[in-house]
């Protein structure tokens, strides 16, 4: 849906709407419904997220063991016959441990163990949690501060424009990398404390509302300039003409007429913040022990690479599969709702 | 057009100084952070951390403090780190540039080149197998965690076949480029490659589409319409045009990496570039080496912004006004 055929489908009366077509909504989702890329993309990513919710059902019922202690003298059974979980290191000096390595049996360590000996299978389950769930909420946090503030410097201008639009050149300009890593040392060691609220330095709020806060402007700049193009148009002129309040105007003309573009950009910042989130975690900044994400599994796993490689491999895949999946979904939702709307870099 | 360089080089200014008052900002004047706690160690007592506080001229208000670090980061020079007493922080960053440079500017090499050959071949075979391919070295490009990358890169071509296909791998590390040219690529051939891989795909998705959208111009049916071959269409038509596009992004992405982006990258494959050097520097809260880090990646990012609009101007006289 572009802002032309909206014009189509004004406020008007449903029953009119309902005559003359489907409308713009209805539209998009059976184009969306039938593109094959996008519904597999978008089965598999539920599976993805279906698995990792079952997190603890497979811990306790299936693996039965305990994602969250470490295992040093334990042992399990391997082909039938019990072996330890870690076993002296047979490499090298012989120095240290090594994990035990992938049995692929669901009930004894599938994907082998970690240097702590717990159950790796288990662990990325529990990981895929806090990634996914830092990944969607702080998609949903971002598009929505940049919904509200692009949409209110597009559509107020003025001095509000001028600020929020410095602003967002500031953090545009910014190295992103470098703008989280900074924002998470600081406060990983003091927690956050804004009035009242105090977040502390491990909770999994700190890395989601960083990551939200610096692509803001990724999303807000392009709506922005929507707003500015919208607002010379016939249509709000004619609400301005017949004496509508701003506050209608924006319900009921602008962010019918944006929505569309941050429905698009939703998946794929989804993708963009979960890899962020990942990046973070490797650095030992995002997600602190004793919770796991993804990006803290295959920081675990630096030091058994070339031993256990399976440790680091495995949460990469899911990381990649899941980005996959998010931006061929977010690519079939741009076909079906607006093919302009491009995130900076991403085609 | 010199109104226009004006004007952006005025807001660049800006832009950059806006970023360092941030930075001071985030680590000198976020609630709860102390930096004398962090530089005095865990568990030091009070007489330490006023003596600390002093020396480092923490007990003095934030707006002279933020002057006096840009005294010595810029007028001076001569900024020393706060954990190793004495080191310069310039120096440690002019050494480091390099080291950054080589790998963005060789992984943009081939990034370019393959987006670009992929893209032209994608364009002029359209509807074949070609298609779906580029399509999906795209997203795959843009979904990969660039650090694991590297780390099953280094799996393969340090470890599993290392004996083998890949015995001619050095180790991990990097060797100036006057010091040893051969070394330097050698050392350089994988962390170029993965970054690029990263690249390529994208840019070979913008190249097509781009071409695409070229060759439904009309300057494309009258160059049909005078008999050139489809070849010469394609090369010295469609994908002339649609270079500018490319060119901007990779203007952004080219400063994004220099300034910052890269650093994933220099740390898996243990490349002693800027990036590693502001992580190392972030680990231990060096706040003079941070600043000096990060005012050097906003200088590369803000610079590629403002190269790309005047680039932009340049080419369509419309934006001028804008």
């Amino acid at each position: 849906m572009t802002s032309d055929t909206s014009i189509a489908v004004p406020a008007g009366s449903s029953a009119r709407r309902r005559r003359s077509s489907a409308g713009p909504w209805r539209t998009a989702l059976v184009t969306l419904r039938r593109d094959r890329v996008a519904m597999i993309s978008l089965g598999i990513f539920l599976l993805v997220v279906l698995a990792c919710l079952l997190a603890p059902v497979y811990e306790h019922s299936v693996a039965h063991t305990d994602a969250f202690t470490s295992n040093i003298s334990g042992t399990t059974i391997v082909h039938g016959k019990p072996s330890p979980v870690l076993a002296p290191s047979s490499t090298g000096l012989g120095l240290g441990v090594t994990p035990i390595g992938p049995t692929w049996d669901l009930h004894h360590y599938f994907l082998g163990a970690d240097g702590q000996g717990r159950d790796v299978m288990a662990r990325l389950l529990f990981g895929g949690r806090n990634s996914l769930l830092i990944g969607g909420v702080s998609a949903l946090i971002a598009c929505g501060v940049a919904t509200v503030l692009g949409v209110a410097a597009g559509y107020f201008g003025g001095v509000l424009d001028a600020v929020l639009s410095r602003l967002f050149d500031v953090v545009w300009a910014f190295p992103v990398y470098l703008l989280a890593i900074s924002l998470s040392v600081v406060l990983l060691t003091s927690g956050l404390t804004v009035g009242p609220v105090h977040i502390e330095g491990d909770s999994l709020w700190l890395p989601i509302l960083i990551i939200a806060v610096i692509y803001v402007p990724y999303v807000a700049r392009p709506l922005r300039g929507q707003v500015l193009s919208l607002r010379g148009r016939e249509f709000i002129q004619a609400g301005v003409g017949n004496g509508a309040s701003d506050l209608r105007i924006l319900r009921k003309d602008v962010l019918p007429n944006v929505m569309p573009t941050v429905l698009v950009f939703l998946p794929l910042m989804t993708a963009l913040n979960m890899l962020t989130e990942s990046a973070l975690s490797f650095l030992s900044i995002g997600v602190q022990p004793p919770n796991a994400s993804w990006g803290t599994i295959i920081n675990d796993g630096l030091g058994l690479l070339y031993t256990r490689p399976m440790v680091t491999v495995a949460p990469g895949l899911m990381i990649a599969v899941t980005a996959v999946t998010l931006n061929l979904l977010g690519d079939g939702v741009r076909s079906a709702l607006d093919p302009k709307a491009r995130l900076r870099g991403a085609a | 057009m010199a109104m226009f360089i004006g004007r952006r080089a005025a807001a660049a200014v800006f832009v950059l100084f806006t970023i360092s008052v941030l930075v001071f900002l985030i680590f000198f004047a976020t609630p709860g952070v102390d930096p004398a706690a962090r530089i005095a160690g865990r568990n030091a007592d009070p007489a330490t951390l006023m003596q600390v506080r002093h020396e480092f001229g923490l007990d003095r208000p934030i707006p002279i403090r933020y002057g006096l670090m840009m005294e010595h980061l810029f007028v001076q020079r001569d900024l020393t780190s706060f954990v190793n007493r004495g080191a310069l922080v310039i120096p440690q960053i002019l050494q480091a540039v390099p080291v950054t440079l080589s790998l963005v500017a060789g992984a943009a090499v081939i990034w370019m080149v393959l987006g670009l050959l992929m893209g032209t071949a994608a364009a002029a075979r359209r509807g074949t197998a070609l298609d779906p391919l580029m399509m999906l070295l795209g997203v795959v490009g843009v979904s990969i965690p660039v650090y694991w990358l590297g780390e099953v890169v280094n799996l393969l071509t340090q470890s599993r076949w290392h004996s083998g296909l890949f015995s001619w791998v050095p180790p991990l590390g990097y060797v100036g480029l006057s010091q040893n040219p051969g070394q330097w690529a050698l050392h350089l051939l994988f962390p170029w490659l993965t970054l690029a891989a990263l690249y390529a795909g994208i840019y070979a998705r913008i190249v097509r589409g781009e071409i695409l959208e070229a060759l439904n111009e009309d300057y494309v049916r009258t160059a049909r319409a005078k008999g050139l071959t489809e070849r010469r269409i394609l090369i010295r038509h469609a994908l002339r045009c649609s270079l500018i596009p490319v060119v901007s992004l990779f203007g952004l992405d080219f400063g994004a990496l220099v300034g910052g982006s890269a650093l994933l990258t220099e740390v898996v494959f243990g490349l002693p570039g800027v990036g590693k050097l502001t992580f190392d520097s972030l680990q231990n809260l060096d706040l003079p080496v941070i600043m000096g880090c990060v005012m050097y990646a906003a200088f590369f990012v803000v610079l590629a912004n403002a190269v790309v609009d005047v680039l932009y101007a340049a080419l369509d006289p419309r934006v001028r006004r804008a």
